[in-house]
C-alpha cells in the first residue's frame, strides 16, 4: 500500500541545511496498523506528510497503492490525494464555519460526486462515528472528543484506501483519547490501512506494528507489539 | 463547483466584517471618483449627432498666411471662415450639402402685452441646415432655397420659444417682432439641444441651441453683426462692408459628404481654391487648407479640456492606489485563512480549487464595491451640477451602460487586486500549515 525506499527530505535556507529524513525506508501491506513513534523533532511528521503527497522528497523513492509518485504535478497528487488518502490530525483542522456536515462533504466535493451520493456518504460516515445527531452543529460546538470523530468522519468520507493519523488523541483527555483510539481499531478491524504517528508508547502499542524513528531514520520496527505485550515479551528487529 | 465557492465566499465575507467593510468601501471610493469623472468625460466626450457625424466635415483656409499670424490655434489655422471664403464655398456647390452660419441675434418684442421684450438668440444660417443636421420639427418646415435667395422674412423657433410665446401652440404663419421687423414663423423645431452643441463651438462648447433661425442673406442684408467671435489679423474693428470684404473669420462653415471619394474630393478642390486665391494674388502664400471630420473636428475645439482629461487621469490613478489598498486587505484577509486553505489542500483540493475559491470572493468584494461606487457616482454627479453648464447636467447621468462599466470596472479592480493574494494563497504549503498546529 505505502512503499518508500530510501527517501530523503532536506530542507535548505541560506545558511543551513536540514535532513529532515536519510535514507528512510517502510512498507506497509494493505489492512496493516501501523504506529510511527519517535521524539520531538525526529521527523514523524515530515514522514507524514510526504506519505500523504503534501510535501515533496528530496531522494528516493514512493509508491503509494502501486503508484510512482515521483515527478507528479499538483493537480495529479491532488486527485491521487483525494482518492486515496484519508487524513486525521492531532489539531482535528475542521473548518470552523462549516458545519460537520459540510466538514465531510469537503473532501467529496473535489472528487466531484454529486450530490446525492456526497448527502449518502455524509450521513453513513456521521452515523459511522455516531455523530449522525450533530451533523448540523458546528465545531465550536463539540467536545474536542466530538470534533476528532467529525475529523474522523471527513477522513472516512471518501473511503480511502489509507487512513494517516497524525497524533490523534494529543488534544485530548483521556477518556476521549480511548474513544478515538477504539474508532480506530475498529476501523482497522474493518479492513483499513492506518499509519498513525504517535510519541505515545501506550498508543503505538496497540498498533500492529510499530516503526521508531530517531533523527530521520529508521532504528527498528517492533513486530505485532500488542500480540508479543500479551505474551510479556517484546521483540525489537534492528531494522 | 461556482455556487460551492460563492456560498464560502459568502461565509467568509461574513467572518471579518470589519475587513470585509473596508475593501468593500476602498473599491467603493475608488470607482464612485472614477466613475463620477468618467461619466462627465463621457458626456463631453460624446457624439452629439452619431447617424451623421460621418458624413459631417468642417472646412479650414488659411486666410492670414504664416507671417505675423495672430491665430491661437495649434496649426495656427483658424476655425472659422472669412465671408469671402464661406460665400465661395457656398456658391461653389460642390458638396452633398453646405452650410454657412453664425450666432447674432434680436430684441423681441413679444404679441402678448404681458410679456417684456427680451434679446433672442439667434442663428444666420442656410436652408440646408436642417437637413444636413437632421434637426426634428414639431410643427411646420424649414425654409427653402428660394427662401434663401430672396433674404426673405421667415423663421424657424425653437420649442423653448414657442412654448414661451404661444404657449406650444401650432404659431406656423404667425408673426413675431424682431429688431422691429415682422417675421413670419415657417417652422417649429422639436426640442433640439446637442450637447455639445457641435455647430457652432466659437463660445461656448455647452451652450444653448439658437431660439430664431433665420436666412443668413437676410441676416447679412440687415447688417446683423456677429454675437460670436470675429477674429481678424490686424484687430481693427471694420465697419460692416469692410468686415464682408477683409479676412477677418466670423462664420462658421460645414459641408455634408456622404462618401470617403466625396470628401477626398472635396478636399483637392478645396486646396484648388485655396491655390486660385493665391494665383490671384489674394493670398500670398502657399495654399493651407484643412478639411477635417467630425471626431477630429470635436478635439481641435477642445470640447473635452485638458483639465478634464487631466481629472480623469487623476481619478483613475486614485482607482489604481485604491485596488494596492484593496490588495493589502485581501493578502491580509487570504493569509489568514491560511490554515484553511492547507486543510482542503490536504483533503484534495489543487492550487485551481483555491484560485476560483479566493477569485469569486474577489468577485464577491468587487460586486459590492461596483454598487457602492455607483451609489458614490450619483452623488458624486449631483455634487458637480454646480460646476456643470445647464445643457452638460442634462446629459451627464450614469445610464446603463455607465453602470455596467461601474460593475465591470469593480470587477476586474478587485480581482486585479486579488491576483496576488490568490496566487499566494494558492501556494499555501499544506504541510507547512499542518506541521505548524
Amino acid at each position: 500500500m505505502l512503499e518508500m525506499s530510501h527517501l530523503s527530505k532536506v530542507y535548505r535556507t541560506e545558511v543551513v541545511e536540514t535532513h529532515a529524513l536519510r535514507d528512510f525506508s517502510i512498507h506497509v501491506r494493505e489492512g496493516e496498523f501501523v504506529a510511527v513513534s519517535g521524539p520531538s523533532g525526529s521527523g514523524k511528521t515530515t514522514f507524514l506528510t510526504i506519505a500523504g503527497l503534501l510535501e515533496e522528497f528530496t531522494s528516493g523513492a514512493y509508491r503509494l497503492d502501486g503508484v510512482d509518485v515521483q515527478g507528479m504535478n499538483d493537480d495529479a497528487r491532488s486527485r491521487l490525494r483525494n482518492a486515496k488518502i484519508g487524513f486525521i490530525f492531532q489539531a482535528f483542522n475542521l473548518i470552523p464555519d462549516l458545519s460537520v456536515a459540510e466538514n465531510v462533504e469537503v473532501p467529496l466535493r473535489y472528487r466531484g460526486f454529486s450530490a446525492a451520493e456526497r448527502r449518502r456518504r455524509i450521513r453513513q460516515s456521521l452515523e459511522r462515528v455516531g455523530l449522525a445527531a450533530r451533523r448540523h452543529h458546528y465545531p465550536a460546538e463539540l467536545s474536542g472528543g466530538q470534533q476528532q470523530r467529525a475529523a474522523i468522519a471527513r477522513a472516512l468520507a471518501g473511503t480511502p484506501r489509507l487512513l494517516l493519523a497524525d497524533e490523534p488523541t494529543g488534544n485530548l483527555d483521556t477518556q476521549m483519547a480511548r474513544a478515538v483510539m477504539e474508532l480506530l481499531e475498529e476501523l482497522h478491524r474493518d479492513g483499513a490501512t492506518i499509519v498513525m504517528v504517535t510519541h505515545d508508547p501506550e498508543l503505538a502499542v496497540r498498533a500492529q506494528r510499530e516503526v521508531h524513528i530517531v533523527d530521520g531514520q529508521v532504528v527498528d520496527v517492533a513486530v505485532e507489539p500488542r500480540l508479543l505485550s500479551v505474551a510479556g515479551a517484546s521483540a525489537r528487529t534492528r531494522f | 463547483m461556482f455556487r460551492y465557492y460563492l456560498g464560502l465566499a459568502l461565509r467568509s465575507l461574513r467572518r471579518n466584517i470589519v475587513l470585509t467593510v473596508l475593501m468593500v468601501v476602498t473599491i467603493g471610493v475608488g470607482i464612485g471618483a472614477s466613475m463620477t469623472t468618467l461619466t462627465v468625460f463621457r458626456a463631453m466626450d460624446a457624439d452629439p449627432i452619431p447617424q451623421k457625424s460621418a458624413q459631417l466635415f468642417a472646412p479650414q483656409i488659411d486666410s492670414w498666411g504664416p507671417t505675423d499670424n495672430p491665430s491661437e490655434m495649434e496649426d495656427k489655422l483658424e476655425d472659422q471662415l472669412s465671408y469671402i471664403d464661406a460665400m465661395a464655398l457656398m456658391h461653389a456647390q460642390r458638396a452633398h450639402r453646405q452650410v454657412a452660419g453664425y450666432a447674432t441675434g434680436f430684441a423681441l418684442t413679444p404679441e402678448n402685452p404681458e410679456l417684456k421684450p427680451f434679446k433672442a438668440d439667434a442663428r444666420a444660417t442656410f436652408s440646408e441646415f436642417f437637413a444636413m443636421f437632421d434637426v426634428p420639427f414639431r410643427y411646420g418646415r424649414g425654409w427653402g432655397s428660394d427662401e434663401d435667395l430672396a433674404r426673405a422674412p421667415v423663421v424657424v423657433i425653437s420649442d423653448e420659444l414657442n412654448q414661451k410665446l404661444f404657449g406650444g401652440a401650432d404659431s406656423v404663419g404667425r408673426s413675431i417682432n424682431l429688431d422691429d421687423q415682422e417675421y413670419r414663423i415657417i417652422g417649429v423645431m422639436a426640442p433640439w439641444e446637442p450637447v455639445p452643441r457641435f455647430y457652432d463651438l466659437t463660445t461656448e462648447n455647452f451652450a444653448k441651441t439658437a431660439q430664431v433661425f433665420l436666412p443668413f442673406n437676410r441676416a447679412i442684408e440687415r447688417q446683423m453683426r456677429s454675437w460670436g467671435y470675429t477674429n481678424c489679423a490686424d484687430r481693427s474693428e471694420p465697419n460692416w462692408q469692410r468686415l464682408l470684404d477683409s479676412s477677418c473669420v466670423w462664420i462658421q462653415f460645414w459641408v455634408e459628404l456622404p462618401t470617403a471619394k466625396a470628401a477626398e474630393d472635396y478636399r483637392l478642390w478645396l486646396d484648388d481654391y485655396a491655390r486660385e486665391q493665391q494665383r490671384s494674388g489674394r493670398f500670398s502664400w502657399p495654399a493651407y487648407t484643412k478639411l477635417r471630420d467630425f471626431k477630429s473636428w470635436l478635439r481641435n475645439e477642445h470640447v473635452v479640456s485638458h483639465e478634464t482629461r487631466l481629472l480623469v487621469l487623476v481619478a483613475f490613478s486614485f482607482l489604481l492606489v485604491c485596488v494596492l489598498n484593496a490588495t493589502g486587505l485581501m493578502l491580509a484577509k487570504f493569509m489568514g485563512r491560511s490554515a484553511d486553505i492547507g486543510v482542503r489542500r490536504a483533503l484534495g483540493a489543487n492550487r485551481r480549487a483555491i484560485l476560483a475559491q479566493c477569485l469569486i470572493e474577489a468577485g464577491v468584494v468587487g460586486l459590492a464595491g461596483g454598487l457602492l461606487g455607483i451609489v458614490l457616482t450619483v452623488l458624486g454627479l449631483i455634487g458637480l451640477r454646480g460646476a456643470l453648464s445647464e445643457q452638460l447636467v442634462q446629459v451627464t447621468s450614469l445610464d446603463l451602460t455607465g453602470v455596467g462599466i461601474a460593475f465591470a470596472l469593480a470587477i476586474i479592480a478587485t480581482i486585479g487586486a486579488g491576483l496576488y493574494p490568490t496566487w499566494r494563497a494558492s501556494r499555501v504549503q499544506p504541510a507547512w500549515q499542518l506541521k505548524a498546529q
